[in-house]
């Protein structure tokens, strides 16, 4: 029997919506909790896939008699369950904070993922039943599914630019009655009370007063803990798929955001408004009359050192934020000032809502704002400055918490430092300010960075041309293009005398210099200034207890600091407040990591050893291990690919949003267009077409990877459209390929053993759980091209696993 | 018969109250018990952290003052039980009291002397503050959430420190009345260090400021300034932890 279109279209619509319902939780989850939090209750929470595999392969006969109300009821519920889940879930009590010190917090967060668990149940439940009820049209369905996935990547960045992102729910509830509808009116003619009972819920839903759904934020982010001052209050909110924007005024207590402020200020910022991404992350949009008097307090940070060193005039701040950097620079009198900032909200505000308030500062004829992310921005221009400023892209707390040690920063990379040294001037500085960390972190990483990138650029003497200053808060890092003068050298030292800095490095500095204001014990920056410029930087690198291995592109994570050698001395000083110390964003994956394994293999093994007959493997048996492994490479490789194109076309398309979209909707797309186009091949039965697309997946894979840097730098010297049509024409063969291998073993199996498509469906789903955890993993240890090549190894094994033996 | 109902029922009303009140006593003592075994745990860490804290031991005083604070009047009833273990608490609003092992080395690093004023900036449950007013002569204290800083005062009179100033409102102008201060403690963490504190930090006063989000302090700055209103300030890992170690 053959899928009518509608079913197709309700499995594309389910699966649409369960992948924006992921998308979805993971910025709902940003917003009340914290990102790595939620990544890792997300991964888990699509176990529900592998949970639906076994269930169906348990009871496929009975569910298969019922096929029509079992669909329509999975449909049903999983709109339902879809914001029910949420609500729920974001009721328990969960404090990652006090992980450490009340375990009952563990079982909070076992919680949050079996209920998030549910609703992706149903969904797969939906695609699973049909796979099997049609089991001689796997390729369509498994068309439907990926088709729907890729609409649905491309669907919620649309939803998110335009509704709140706690209000989707609502509409991906719709979707979802609106796939039941479907399906009860033109697949299964003779279900009209579920069409009734759908038509009742949309309605309810559609009528239910808003303002049943609002986010309970914890109370432990920064926009909570501001508003608990009296006077406080938001005044605006923005949401797009970058963050939620709050704007909070305080009418009592005067804000004074002024991070890294020298002791010896006397000064205060003017009136502020707070400005929160995901209730964190505070920066300030600060009133600004024309005066720059008014602004004296941003000459007594660490940033401001390369406006004392020479006279500037073209300036570029990157990651210009709500604009306390340029006010810096207007209090420099810079006469031109570049501003690049990739979230167009954040300068919309400064621009146009509180234009009068900042003082038309986006306006003023000496400053020009783009919208565009920094390596972006100036790959696309020649333009050549005195001097490039990054400041305090990150905030404190989750910088200094670890948080961030998976997520990827193309920023600090040994390329981006190179390309930031390109449109230095001669004599011009790049200048980066980072939050002071005791033990410090990121500043000796990023050192090392700037010194491998200098030297990669055949500079012989990196010391002669880096400066280092840090206060009690903050630090920066200055490279010059150029040697640095001895007139340089004791503007340094007046600028740091006269706002109690302490200098960590400059050419000839003396170890007397280096802790005279802010005493560090021991002068922890200095030591590593000395040994990274030395001889022996290798050797320090290695000996020192975090990771400080220089960032670049194969392997961009700057906050990556975690070493194993270094956990048993951690872990021995957690009872004495050294939690701090722990890299719990690491930790936290390779937990979720163990929890995805331990849960597949009780899905997936435990099954096998107790009801291997109710399975359909007939005893004695044994090629359903070879299955087994088929499955499952299929699934750690179709992501482990996915993933690192991502990460490879951040780099040519720049913004990370669009990257992500454009990548995952064509590869989405392309594999259900290549799932589609495999029927044709698996009436085949000669051995070399079924490995063909693998043999294709391989060299295509290997092929890009290895001309990587030819392709990006072919294409960041075309126009941005022809870059994102460049990028499709590159992906889509390899996304076509790869949606062949699945739909092909399961037409295979279909015609040998049908009963074994369910339990094929579930080794798929825990497979990619794991794949998407161990990913990250890899390629935060040994990067993306052995991400690649390990997926190409996998597709190999799933060849040999493939041919004649799938006859259980 | 109805003397004898009489006696009974005195006695069993003589018993209850005689049990509520062992019940007290008992708890009380558990408390103290808990209190005295906290207090010899934080001792252990400050030794081992010495190198760090740039001292041998815990001051005596600081300890002696650790041991007669009850804890558990500064927590809310739910986190009593909680109010001897080495750990943070919650306290409501967004708030935690932090762990006693800090509060012990921030006081430690004021070195106070019974004759000193204390300013503090973020009451918080109070605990910090009746720390101060065992080892200080006069305690003031600013709190800009009204609900705790009225819990905080009520908390602090139903503990017996009675002298301790309270104020509810914005810490950034310190208590300019009562100024200038032999010590400071900045636990309401803000962006930068408020130069009106450390105008009203006396010559040779210090000022102490935990560094962090809410349950995880990773350093405290010990801010001083000497006879000659020079000011410095020092970054301390409030645990014995050396990124190198060797040479290169």
């Amino acid at each position: 029997m053959k899928p009518r279109l509608s079913l197709l279209l309700a499995v594309a619509i389910i699966s649409a919506s369960a992948l924006a319902y992921e998308v979805l939780l993971m910025r709902l989850f940003s917003i009340i909790q914290w990102h790595h939090f939620a990544y890792m209750m997300i991964s888990l929470a699509l176990l529900g896939y592998g949970v639906s595999g076994v269930f169906l392969a348990l009871n496929r006969d009975r569910l298969a008699q019922l096929f029509p109300s079992t669909i329509m009821a999975n449909m049903l519920l999983f709109s339902l369950s879809a914001p029910a889940c949420f609500l729920l879930a974001q009721q328990i009590s969960f404090n990652p904070a006090e992980i450490l010190w009340t375990p009952v917090q563990l079982l909070n967060l076992c919680s949050i993922y079996l209920i998030l668990a549910v609703p992706f149940f149903f969904a797969a439940n939906v695609v699973g039943l049909s796979l099997y009820h049609y089991k001689n049209h796997v390729s369509s369905i498994y068309a439907a599914d990926l088709s729907g996935a890729g609409i649905g990547s491309i669907g919620i960045i649309l939803l998110l630019s335009i509704v709140f992102p706690e209000k989707i729910l609502a509409l991906l509830m719709l979707s979802g009655i609106f796939a039941t509808l479907l399906v009860s009116s033109y697949t299964f003619r003779d279900s009209k009370h579920w069409t009734t009972l759908s038509v009742i819920i949309a309605l309810t839903v559609i009528f239910t007063p808003p303002g049943w759904m609002t986010l309970t934020v914890s109370p432990y982010k920064s926009l909570n803990q501001l508003l608990q001052v009296p006077g406080t209050k938001v005044i605006d909110r923005y949401s797009s798929p970058l963050g939620l924007i709050d704007i909070v005024k305080s009418e009592i207590t005067p804000l004074r955001h002024a991070p890294g402020l020298s002791l010896n200020a006397t000064t205060e910022p003017p009136e502020q408004l707070a400005v929160f991404t995901d209730a964190d992350n505070m920066t300030a949009i600060t009133r600004y009359n024309g005066n720059p008097e008014t602004l004296g307090y941003l000459d007594q940070t660490t940033s401001a050192l390369p406006y004392h060193l020479k006279q500037l005039a073209e300036v570029l701040i990157l990651g210009a934020g709500t604009g306390s950097d340029i006010l810096q620079a207007n209090y420099h009198a810079i006469k031109h000032i570049d501003a690049v900032e990739l979230n167009p909200q954040v300068i919309n505000l400064v621009q146009r809502k509180y234009a009068d308030f900042s003082g038309y500062l986006y306006s003023s004829a000496h400053v020009d704002v783009h919208v565009d992310e920094a390596r972006g921005y100036l790959a696309a221009t020649d333009k050549a400055y005195d001097l490039i400023n990054i400041s305090l892209l990150d905030a404190f707390g989750a910088s200094a918490a670890g948080l961030y040690s998976m997520a990827e920063n193309y920023l600090y990379t040994e390329q981006a430092i190179q390309e930031y040294l390109r449109h230095v001037r001669p004599d011009g500085y790049l200048s980066i300010t980072r939050w002071i960390k005791i033990p410090p972190r990121d500043e000796p990483k990023l050192l090392a960075t700037v010194i491998n990138a200098l030297k990669d650029a055949n500079v012989r003497q990196p010391g002669q041309q880096i400066i280092m200053i840090r206060g009690w808060q903050t630090s920066t890092l200055i490279v010059k293009n150029g040697a640095l003068s001895a007139e340089e050298i004791s503007r340094i030292k007046q600028f740091c005398n006269e706002r109690s800095f302490d200098p960590v490095y400059y050419p000839g500095i003396s170890e007397s210099e280096v802790n005279r204001f802010n005493i560090q014990q021991p002068p922890y920056l200095y030591q590593a200034a000395i040994a990274l410029l030395g001889d022996q930087s290798q050797a320090f690198i290695d000996a020192y207890k975090f990771n400080i291995e220089p960032s670049n592109d194969d392997r961009p994570y700057l906050f990556h600091f975690f070493k194993w050698r270094t956990l048993p001395e951690i872990l021995s000083l957690l009872g004495t407040g050294g939690s701090f110390l722990l890299e719990s964003g690491y930790l936290l994956l390779i937990a979720a990591l163990v929890q995805a394994i331990l849960a597949s293999l009780l899905l997936i093994a435990l099954p096998l050893w107790l009801w291997k007959s109710k399975l359909g493997i007939e005893p004695g048996s044994g090629s359903h291990l070879r299955m087994l492994a088929y499955f499952f490479s299929l699934g750690l490789a179709f992501l482990f690919i996915e993933i690192a194109f991502i990460q490879k076309f951040i780099l040519i398309l720049h913004h990370p949003l669009y990257a992500i979209t454009v990548v995952l909707s064509t590869f989405l797309l392309s594999a259900g267009i290549g799932s589609y186009f495999s029927a044709n091949l698996s009436y085949r039965t000669e051995k070399p077409v079924f490995i063909l697309p693998m043999a294709a997946i391989a060299l295509l894979s290997i092929g890009y990877s290895l001309g990587f840097e030819a392709i990006t730098e072919f294409l960041l010297k075309t126009g941005s459209l022809s870059r994102y049509l460049f990028s499709i024409v590159l992906i889509a063969p390899l996304g076509f390929c790869m949606g062949m291998p699945f739909p092909m073993a399961l037409a295979k199996i279909s015609q040998t053993s049908p009963e074994l498509i369910p339990w094929a469906w579930g080794i798929n789903g825990c497979a990619s759980v794991i794949s998407a955890i161990l990913a990250t993993l890899i390629a935060m240890q040994f990067g993306f091209t052995v991400l690649i090549f390990l997926a190409v190894g996998l597709y190999g094994m799933a060849a040999w696993c493939f041919p004649n033996s799938i006859r259980v | 018969m109805k003397r004898v109902k009489h006696l009974i029922f005195w006695l069993v009303v003589i018993g209850v109250i005689l049990l509520l009140f062992s019940t007290h006593v008992i708890a009380e003592d558990d408390f103290h018990r808990q209190r005295y075994a906290m207090v010899n745990i934080i001792k252990g860490e400050v030794t081992a952290t010495r190198e760090f804290l740039n001292q041998e031991s815990l001051d005596k005083r600081v300890s002696d003052a650790l041991e007669n604070v009850p804890r558990h009047e500064f927590v809310p009833d739910n986190e009593r039980p909680y109010a001897y273990i080495n750990r943070p608490l919650s306290i409501g609003f967004g708030q935690t009291i932090s762990q006693p092992y800090i509060v012990a080395i921030m006081t430690d690093l004021l070195k106070l002397k019974k004759t000193d004023r204390v300013l503090e900036v973020g009451t918080g449950s109070g605990y910090q503050a009746a720390i101060l007013a065992e080892l200080a002569d006069s305690v003031y204290t600013i709190e800009i959430i009204e609900p705790l800083a009225i819990r905080a005062a009520a908390n602090l009179k139903r503990a017996g420190y009675n002298t301790v100033h309270t104020r509810t409102g914005d810490g950034y102008y310190g208590w300019e009345e009562a100024a200038p201060f032999d010590g400071i403690v900045v636990t309401a963490v803000a962006s930068h260090i408020p130069p009106p504190l450390i105008k009203q930090l006396k010559p040779g006063g210090r000022m102490v400021i935990p560094v962090g989000a809410q349950f995880m302090t990773q350093y405290l700055v010990l801010v001083t300034k000497d006879v000659d209103e020079k000011i410095t300030a020092r970054q301390i890992l409030p645990v014995s932890f050396v990124p190198l170690t060797g040479k290169h």
